[in-house]
């Protein structure tokens, strides 16, 4: 039997050919141009004997097969290129599908992107019940769309709104409710999964079929599902920014999943696709964020034991994420009852992310231990102060914690406010206190500032980057500077969206435009979450002696700090803003706000708050949401402005009006 | 003996009181809440400990081997063998014996050991009559045959046998605790008023205990909910003659003497101690807070059974040479006020010292202000698996405070038996 050089075939006694999947010189599958090509031949050879049946495989531990690579998007840069790479799958995959021979796939670990193709093309799919195994469509997250097979076999497997649901929204399902939904046909536990695959195989059963109103969702009444789809993704996505969500609706549509039917005129085409910045700057923001990964990588550290000092809001959420992330965390605070509330909201926390399933909860709220005597603190492999905001109370806690804690826990302030080397200067060794500064809420944001000082101790800082990669999240470096980076960028995009508000211009409208320009909340609404006392702290040491808006002084003056107490500019009921219909945003407004973002974020870049330019907007995007199709502020700056932005003054930008 | 035995550490739940309905933590809730705290402050990793003992003498059908749940519940580790005793109401003096021989025979350095019981969730159990039936019915075949043993069934089968109640009663003699107690009060004419005096003033030192924070080895509870538990609640700060007075004997109905009221409450705890070697200490860098010098079990009659610290703990002052009041703290755990009071009565009666110990005479009175100084089961409760553990552990701590000395921790066992341990600070 021929050898090749990614896939290996064994034949076994029943005639069943097991194509494992080993690329050469990776630690996961990816999709190549070479690993297709080599399927190809591997095909052909098979088709000599054909075997009684195809089993695809994974030699990988880390997962089935992770889906193309991604490297090659970077360079679609033509609409010639983009058919031929779309081409090559599209083709190869309905070559698997029309295959005489069953075949099945195999699933075991992450199953993304074209891995899922391969296996929708396959008669059969087995999946491995194990909290690894994750089946996803996520193409739309980079600006492209499912072009293998995807668009058109998905909707087959699991009908059109499941499937529209998946290849929209890129979500993944793991293995129980990837076979609840029809994308598998088993679920299974590792120590059955070959047999599952060899039986179903033999089996001679025919595909799945959907049952009759499904089919006619994915047939004669496309167009009403269509109209559904759109309506959603214009809420989220508008086809002007991401192009790719329509074209995937119209492309399933209209054009039975076939993206290289599509003309090149029309704005769902893969040239369009191809000629639109935002899949460049979508792939861009992927890579943005495996660099990120990529600085907790390189310390020899492996955390198990957090203590949290100060059981508010920010310590509490710190703590219950990093329980459900594995951890075991002792959380201090003064007295019991400070500390329990944080554990009932972890508890309510844990319900809804394993979904009720109580043994999961049991486990992760037992990892969180309240510990009122901060005893904890001396075993931990990271100690985090989340207290109140005051230098001379973080001084004092923090020196104490240093005499007890081992020589080499990580010890850090997640002080969003006060200066590194200011609360450091109380310690022996003040090199060794490194900030870790999470967002609110912490669940849901998915970046953590790591800041050092000019002479921090760099192991220091890349245990702490170890940590935050150890909890799922993404560490920035960022040199200690009033604001770091997230809060000096977001503080006078505030500021400028409360002056308008001041002058008149209804909150309403100001949301608006700022939404309609891709940010995820609008600035009114996301002070109204932070808190306005909050907002106004960190206002006054972000811009110094500047009068603060007078609408923010009333309010606070008045007690109204924002969701938290219901009332800010904004009155909250049942945890939402109550809103009244925006009306149209004038001229220049969209302009005027999100001006003092990009020059506070080039500001940090000049000043060195960040290593380069990349990271910026890799922080702003992952730590404030700014609309990630522009691939980030300074991004958006060169791209618009047309220079190298990073050192120029005052050119003038130009913003899109808003839709 | 011949290795020094070290206690590291050790702490409890506190002790909820079972209120008519399953409290809110089962045995392994509480038995893992306290042992998370406990290990997230020592030097040493969970995965460090050679073995976890526990004990419990009603485990639910789910955990049986509660041990090992609890062990890897507590993150200890696939490697870490965790295992369960049983010996009624000194499970928990059990487990700290059974590490104390592992340590002494070289097999472990560093256990975890301790005691707990859930009782408000011991469960209601169908009867014998109402199980018959189930089996006669599950082997019925047509549908004439099921009709036919529906038919036989009888409503009265629905009662249900309550599970605290077989498991606190005697099965050779067929006496309820309750009842032995009583037997004791009348061999040494202990009566209600003194019983009542006793209960009123353990309620009174767990109060004074409280106020004065000497229940330093609990950890305290949070529920799911955010409810808050960090202190024992059986305690009655009213508690006073006029109120135990009003109660009605309990276990012999109509004559007897012991009331609820003056016997100890039925509690869900858990409580557990750190014990090490020599070796582990050095390696771990431990600091000690006392060591187990000497233990003893002792056996008699069942009916008797609250006696079983007189035979207990009377060897070992016998082996170190010392009097009842050499020893600067004493706990004994208090199933009744009654057994209490026969103990020091017993070491008072020329009699029973020589009939039933082989003592040339009476030992002595035993000065009631070393004893259970800040009070006992009759305020705290009794989670039967729990308070072995917990009296050792609490000893340490009167003797700390004391100043350091040597202490007796000493249980009487439902069955017949009793078990003591003295230790060293």
């Amino acid at each position: 039997m021929a050898t090749y050089r990614h896939w290996n075939v064994r034949r076994d006694e029943s005639r069943i050919a097991w194509i494992t999947l080993d690329v050469a010189d990776s630690p996961m599958n990816k999709l190549s141009a070479d690993v297709m090509s080599e399927l190809d031949t591997l095909l052909d050879d098979l088709d000599r004997y054909p075997p009684a049946g195809a089993v695809f495989q994974s030699g990988k531990d880390a997962g089935f097969i992770a889906g193309a690579d991604i490297e090659e998007f970077k360079r679609l840069d033509s609409p010639e290129k983009a058919r031929s790479l779309v081409e090559r799958g599209w083709n190869l995959f309905n070559r698997v599908a029309g295959l005489s021979y069953p075949t099945c796939a195999l699933i075991r670990g992450h199953c993304l992107g074209g891995g899922l193709e391969l296996s929708l093309a396959c008669r059969y799919r087995v999946a491995v019940d194990e909290p690894g195994t994750r089946l996803a469509l996520p193409e739309v997250m980079l600006g492209i769309v499912p072009g293998w097979g995807g668009m058109l076999r998905l909707p087959q497997a699991v009908g059109a709104v499941a499937a529209l649901d998946m290849m929209l929204t890129g979500k993944a399902v793991n293995a129980r409710k990837a076979h609840s939904l029809g994308l598998v046909d088993e679920s299974v536990p590792a120590r059955v999964m070959q047999n599952a695959a060899r039986s179903l195989v033999l089996s001679g059963k025919p595909p799945r079929q959907l049952p009759f109103v499904q089919r006619m969702l994915n047939g004669p009444l496309k167009a009403v599902v269509a109209r559904q789809a759109r309506s959603q993704v214009a809420r989220r996505a508008p086809q002007k920014y991401y192009p790719a969500p329509w074209a995937i609706i119209d492309m399933w549509a209209n054009y039975g999943g076939n993206a290289l039917a599509v003309s090149g005129k029309r704005p769902t085409s893969l040239d369009a696709i191809a000629a639109s910045p935002t899949t460049r700057n979508l792939v861009r923001v992927f890579f943005l964020q495996e660099r990120l990964k990529g600085f907790g990588k390189d310390a020899d550290f492996e955390p198990r034991h957090v203590h949290v000092i100060g059981a508010g809001t920010m310590g509490g959420d710190i703590a219950s994420w990093c329980a459900s992330r594995g951890m075991t965390v002792t959380l201090q605070d003064q007295a019991i009852e400070r500390i329990a509330p944080a554990i009932r909201r972890a508890a309510e926390v844990f319900d809804r992310k394993f979904r009720g399933d109580k043994l999961k909860t049991r486990m992760a709220l037992e990892r969180i231990v309240p510990d009122t005597d901060g005893r904890g603190a001396r075993q931990a492999d990271v100690v985090i102060e989340a207290i109140f905001e005051n230098l001379e109370a973080k001084q004092k806690l923090l020196s104490g914690l240093e005499r007890i804690v081992k020589p080499d826990a990580v010890l850090a302030t997640n002080t969003s406010s006060l200066k590194l080397e200011d609360i450091g200067s109380a310690l022996k060794n003040p090199l060794r206190l490194v900030g870790i500064h999470f967002f609110n809420p912490v669940a849901r944001m998915p970046l953590v500032e790591v800041v050092s000082a000019s002479d921090t101790d760099r192991s220091m800082v890349r245990r702490a980057a170890a940590f935050v990669k150890a909890i799922d999240k993404l560490p920035l470096p960022v040199a200690s500077a009033p604001g770091f980076l997230v809060n000096a960028v977001l503080g006078p995009y505030m500021l400028e969206a409360i002056r308008c508000a001041d002058e008149g211009i209804a909150v309403e409208v100001i949301d608006r435009a700022l939404v309609d320009f891709g940010m995820p909340m609008g600035p009114i609404e996301l002070v109204d979450l932070v808190g306005l006392d909050v907002a106004m702290a960190a206002g006054k040491a972000l811009t110094g002696a500047g009068a603060a808006p007078r609408r923010l002084t009333d309010l606070v003056a008045a007690g109204h700090l924002g969701k938290k107490t219901g009332r800010g500019f904004y009155a909250w009921i049942g945890g939402k803003a109550q809103k009244t219909k925006a009306g149209t945003v004038p001229d220049g407004l969209t302009e005027r706000i999100v001006r003092p973002l990009l020059d506070a974020t080039r500001r940090c870049v000049n000043q060195g708050v960040v290593a380069d330019a990349d990271l910026a907007d890799a922080g702003v995007i992952f730590g404030t949401g700014f609309a990630p199709f522009t691939g980030g502020p300074m991004n958006y700056l060169a791209a618009r402005g047309g220079v190298a932005a990073v050192d120029s003054g005052d050119e003038l930008v130009v913003l899109p009006k808003a839709a | 003996m011949s290795k020094t035995i070290f206690v590291v550490d050790g702490a409890r739940t506190p002790f909820l009181k079972a209120r008519n309905a399953p409290g809110p933590f089962s045995a392994s809730d509480l038995a893992v809440a306290a042992g998370r705290a406990l290990l997230a402050r020592q030097r040493f990793a969970p995965g460090d400990l050679d073995e976890v003992i526990l004990g419990c003498a009603a485990p639910s059908p789910d955990e049986t081997n509660i041990g090992r749940v609890v062990s890897l519940r507590m993150n200890c580790g696939q490697k870490v063998p965790g295992w369960t005793v049983m010996r009624n109401c000194a499970s928990g003096m059990q487990a700290i014996d059974s590490a104390i021989m592992n340590i002494q025979s070289g097999r472990s350095t560093l256990v975890m050991a301790g005691g707990v019981d859930a009782l408000s969730r011991a469960p209601l159990l169908y009867s014998e009559a109402m199980t018959r039936w189930f089996a006669a019915f599950a082997s019925a075949r047509t549908l004439g045959q099921r009709a036919a043993q529906l038919m036989q069934f009888k409503l009265r089968y629905l009662a249900p046998v309550i599970g605290i109640m077989k498991g606190l009663t005697d099965p050779v003699i067929g006496q309820i605790m309750g009842q032995t107690a009583e037997n004791i009060a009348f061999r040494f004419g202990i009566d209600r008023c003194q019983m009542d005096a006793y209960a009123v003033r353990s309620h009174q030192r767990v109060a004074a205990a409280q106020d004065g924070g000497r229940f330093e080895e609990i950890v305290p509870l949070v529920g799911a909910d955010g409810e808050v538990y960090q202190a024992d609640d059986g305690v009655r700060r009213d508690s006073s003659m006029d109120n135990l007075a009003k109660l009605r004997p309990f276990f012999d109905r109509k004559y007897g003497n012991v009331t609820a009221g003056n016997s100890s409450q039925i509690t869900d705890g858990a409580a557990w101690l750190l014990l090490a070697s020599q070796e582990a200490v050095d390696r771990y860098g431990l600091e000690p807070i006392a060591r187990i010098v000497d233990s003893q079990w002792a056996a008699l009659d069942p009916a008797q059974m609250g006696l079983g610290p007189v035979h207990s703990a009377t060897p070992i002052l016998q082996r170190h040479g010392l009097g009842l009041n050499d020893v600067d703290a004493w706990e004994i755990n208090e199933a009744f006020a009654a057994q209490v009071l026969a103990c020091i009565a017993a070491w008072k009666d020329d009699a029973y010292c020589r009939e039933q110990l082989g003592l040339e005479g009476a030992l002595g009175t035993l000065d009631e202000n070393t004893l259970n100084v800040d009070g006992g089961a009759v305020a705290l409760g009794h989670p039967v698996g729990a308070s072995g553990a917990r009296i050792v552990l609490h000893l340490i701590h009167v003797l700390q405070r004391h100043g350091g000395g040597r202490g007796i921790a000493s249980i009487c066992i439902g069955g017949g038996q009793g078990g003591a341990m003295m230790v060293e600070v």
